[in-house]
């Protein structure tokens, strides 16, 4: 049974506060480039982009783009072929600060392709890491800068995080175990399926 | 060893059945076939039960490549004389493309000395047309007549005897000994470089086409020129549906011709080549749907005479490769005549009175290869095949007794298997087994003797 | 993907997911770093029966794109030539760990006999054999119709209702073939024009049209014009008299090219025979992909190479 953890307001109110804090730490939103990890990761950034206009109407040139990791992946071979999704880097990212934007914070692998994957666009300032569900269980020295909801679960659950651009309803849940054998979220891939 | 005693044993054949469906014994003494009739006994006979087995008189290739000189690994006319034991035949003729090529009396003696040592099958050899199978000079046609072998079948198969003077002349030459010339009927330069057929696959595959008029235009030259010269023709492996109509046309304008068909030809289309396995490839080479149907067609209207296997050993290094680096050939003795029963039986087109016909008696009258041939008679030769057509098998590497495996039947099913074969009146082949060489190579040689 | 052997049997999803990961792969040309890590460890294997220095140096870029070993073993004066088969090739290629091979070779089929044999456990690329495919080239084509007509929202697109006519030796032409395939895959009405010497003798089993007449071609107003490269040995071959009354009636010359429209995309997957199959004029102009299509080559060949490489070598 799917247990929900996040509806539909409560992900607006995590999205808002995360560009509150965003702002915060960044003193305004000078210099300011936020990329969402495809395909979910690209919207929520789109939506904190939006969200960052909207506080500080001054901020007319907040920068939104994707960078898509596939190519940067260290399990290529072990898994299905990936098909990749398109970067888009709005400009120069040399000395900004940019945020990266993932749906679920899992291994930390998929972050550190990121990594790899943005110093090859350029060297900027800082980068940040905002995820809206932090489960746990990481693989690699990483953390979140900026977190919707941590939520602590065991490697045999499932989050299921739902968004309207992309699956037409919206909410974060939780499974339990594979009980269908079906495939689990994290084995091959971060993020929600 | 008992095999001296073996020689002279009879056998007593019990109740095979006839190509007519009535089922009868034969007695099997002193290299004839001494009594048919039903109930018989022998005293001392080895009693072989042919119950729901066809009788059949043992089969006539006319067509086999044996390598052998020249070609030992792919086979040697001790291995070839039991795949074709295997198969049923008793006998063979052996092609002229060896090294040194058969276009001389001593290479074809020796050819038939190395048959009567390994004692399988009758071993006859054929003479080549032109010397070193090159198209020149006429190779020494009646030194080769007159010799032990008495070569009366003559070709350069393999290749073509394209030029239209020299192919007069060996047609007009043979008939001072009643010899046929046995026509590779391929155009070279139509066929240059050709891999297969030429039509929609060869476009899409995109290689190099082996036109059906190549053959066709050659038959059409050939039987105007038997014609005209009033000689024998036989024209080898016919592919196509246009050289059965050329045939046809032929052999009612009265020409003295011959024709065969392969089993392969009978059977297979070009559909297989498009894995690229080489395996299947062959020359000439697997032709349309429509072409597998107009050759049967014709095999059972007459146009066509007989079926021959051309018998094709290649070493496993000549097919595991691109196609266009592959040999041609396909072994075929020991299938031929499942084969046939395949395509031609079992669609009705053929009982297994015309199967004795297409693949024993008109074979060896083209071949004028007497002791082979005559039928299931008191006082013929004993020279006869047991067949069970009830069975059915997946074809297999175990299945084939020469030494080459490019078949193109591994891994198909097969219908009726080969019982056992019987050649001067002794057992090569027996509940479907192959009898050792030196027991047969000791009943071939006293028989001989 | 298994192997990319040919594009006949490739299915419109799969020749649009190629030319999208395309996509992605030429934007990494547009930046600073032009290195993907992606083929890190792996090796490529270039082995070349053929010379095509064009074509194994497209490969031999997209693989080192994509951080790829690559080792380029040319058959020609090596023991191949002395007549090591195949089978002793791919043997020892396989000894050598080769996780790819790129393959052109002289007989249609080799790359497929390569696939199938069992004595290499590689990906295999068809880099062109015989008269049969070259895959690549093809996809790359696509690629660069694709791209003209649509820009940068090509992703996701077919070529639906684009006509492409296809001039010179159909019947030598791997390209051509491969074309006709992927081509009407994605939607494209393809027209093919040559000496009647020059066209298979049987095109019954193909999705176009063929004819004679260039001219008629020509006004008939394609979106497309791909003119293939004549080889001259075609003359002593007698498939057509000489150069020059081939040029008058099947080359793209300055007038027939004046007759086209504005917008007509016109291709030549090189190397050019120029004033014989194409005039300078046409193969320099606005509409000319030439220089494109060797750009776009490098692009589709990493995703070709992405798709073959990547992934669990046990699956598909
Ligand atoms: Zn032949």
């Amino acid at each position: 049974m799917a247990r929900t953890v996040l509806n539909q307001a409560d992900i607006a109110r995590a999205l808002i506060r995360i560009s509150h804090e965003i702002l915060e730490s960044n003193r305004g939103a000078e210099n300011l480039v936020i990329l969402g990890i495809p395909t979910r990761g690209v919207v929520l950034a789109r939506r904190i982009a939006e969200a960052i206009a909207r506080i500080e109407p001054t901020a007319t040139d907040v920068r939104v783009g994707s960078l898509d990791v596939t190519m940067y992946r260290d399990d290529l071979g072990h898994t299905r072929t990936r098909t990749p999704s398109r970067t888009l880097v709005p400009g120069s990212i040399d000395g900004v600060t940019v945020v990266l934007v993932d749906d679920v914070l899992y291994s930390g692998r998929t972050i550190r392709a990121a990594l790899d994957a943005l110093g090859d666009h350029g060297r900027p300032k800082i980068v940040r890491l905002a995820v809206l569900v932090d489960r746990g269980h990481r693989e690699l020295p990483i953390r979140a800068d900026f977190v919707g909801k941590n939520l602590p679960s065991s490697t045999a659950e499932r989050i299921n995080l739902h968004l309207l651009e992309v699956d037409g309803d919206e909410f974060v849940s939780i499974d339990g175990g594979p009980v269908d054998g079906g495939p689990v979220d994290g084995g091959d891939t971060e993020g929600a399926s | 060893m008992s095999s001296d005693t073996a020689a002279s044993t009879p056998y007593l054949i019990r109740g095979a059945t006839l190509a007519d469906g009535t089922r009868t014994d034969f007695v099997l003494a002193d290299g004839r076939i001494a009594e048919i009739g039903s109930g018989l006994s022998r005293a001392g006979a080895s009693i072989v039960d042919a119950a729901g087995l066809i009788i059949l008189p043992g089969l006539v290739d006319l067509h086999t490549h044996l390598r052998e000189p020249g070609f030992e690994q792919s086979e040697t006319i001790l291995t070839g004389s039991q795949a074709a034991a295997v198969g049923g035949f008793t006998s063979v003729f052996a092609m002229a493309n060896t090294s040194p090529v058969q276009d001389t009396a001593g290479v074809v003696d020796q050819v038939l000395a190395l048959g009567e040592r390994a004692g399988y099958v009758t071993v006859q050899p054929i003479g080549a047309v032109t010397v070193g199978l090159a198209g020149e000079r006429l190779a020494e046609l009646g030194a080769m007549a007159t010799s032990r072998a008495r070569v009366r079948v003559f070709s350069d198969d393999g290749f073509c005897v394209s030029d239209p003077l020299l192919m007069r002349r060996a047609l007009e030459y043979v008939k001072a000994f009643d010899g046929v010339v046995a026509q590779h009927s391929q155009e070279p330069r139509l066929t240059e470089k050709a891999q297969m057929n030429e039509g929609a696959l060869s476009s899409e595959l995109g290689m190099v086409g082996w036109p059906a008029v190549a053959e066709e235009s050659i038959i059409a030259r050939d039987v105007l020129l038997a014609e005209h010269v009033g000689s024998r023709l036989h024209v080898c492996h016919v592919s196509t549906a246009g050289s059965v109509d050329v045939i046809r046309w032929a052999k009612a304008r009265g020409i003295q011709v011959t024709a065969e068909a392969t089993p392969h030809h009978l059977l297979l289309t070009e559909d297989l080549v498009v894995g690229y396995d080489a395996r299947f490839k062959v020359n000439p080479p697997l032709r349309r749907r429509e072409d597998v149907e107009a050759l049967r067609a014709g095999l059972a209207d007459g146009t066509i005479d007989i079926v021959a296997t051309d018998h094709a050993p290649h070493p496993v290094e000549a097919k595991e490769c691109e196609w266009d680096a592959a040999a041609n050939g396909m072994v075929g003795l020991e299938t031929a005549l499942s084969v046939v029963h395949s395509a031609v039986v079992d669609t009705g087109l053929l009982d297994w009175t015309d199967i004795a016909r297409v693949l024993s008696s008109t074979p060896a009258r083209i071949g004028r290869l007497s002791g082979q041939g005559q039928g299931l008679l008191v006082g013929a030769p004993a020279e006869l095949t047991l067949y069970d057509p009830a069975a059915s098998r997946v074809f297999g590497r175990g299945n084939l007794a020469g030494k080459s495996a490019n078949s193109p039947y591994l891994a198909m099913t097969l219908p009726g298997r080969v019982v056992a074969t019987f050649h001067r009146g002794y057992a090569t082949v027996l509940d479907g087994a192959l009898r050792p060489a030196d027991e047969i190579s000791a009943l071939g040689g006293r028989t001989d003797g | 993907m298994r192997h990319l052997l040919s594009t006949k049997g490739m299915s419109r999803d799969e020749a649009i997911l190629l030319l999208d990961i395309a996509e992605d792969m030429a934007d990494v040309a547009d930046r600073e770093v032009k290195k993907l890590p992606t083929l890190r460890g792996k090796t490529v294997v270039n082995l070349f029966f053929e010379d095509s220095t064009r074509t194994r140096i497209s490969f031999e870029a997209a693989a080192k794109r994509l951080s790829a070993d690559v080792i380029n073993f040319s058959a020609k004066g090596s023991s191949v030539s002395k007549g090591e088969s195949l089978k002793d090739t791919a043997q020892t290629l396989a000894a050598m760990g080769a996780d790819g091979v790129v393959i052109r070779h002289p007989a249609s089929g080799a790359p497929h006999v390569l696939a199938e044999s069992g004595w290499i456990d590689a990906g295999i690329i068809n880099a062109g054999d015989g008269t049969h495919e070259h895959p690549t080239q093809a996809l790359l084509d696509a690629f660069t119709i694709r791209r003209r007509l649509h820009g940068g929202a090509a992703r996701g697109k077919g070529l639906d209702g684009v006509t492409v006519t296809i001039v010179g030796d159909i019947l030598h032409s791997r390209v051509a073939r491969s074309n006709l395939w992927l081509l009407t895959t994605l939607g494209a009405h393809v027209s093919l024009v040559a000496p009647p010497t020059l066209l298979p003798m049987d095109m019954s089993g193909w999705p176009a049209e063929s004819g004679f007449d260039l001219d008629a071609a020509i006004d008939a107003g394609p979106d497309v014009v791909m003119m293939l490269r004549i080889q001259q040995e075609r003359m002593n071959a007698a498939f057509f008299p000489n150069s020059r009354e081939y040029s008058r009636r099947w080359g793209l010359d300055d007038e027939r090219f004046g007759r086209l429209a504005r917008t007509t995309i016109v291709m030549h997957p090189g190397p050019m025979n120029r004033g014989l199959e194409i005039s300078s004029a046409a193969a320099d102009s606005a509409g000319s992909t030439v220089r494109e299509q060797v750009a776009n080559g490098v692009s589709v060949r990493m995703a070709a190479l992405y798709l073959l490489l990547s992934g669990d070598r046990e699956e598909s």
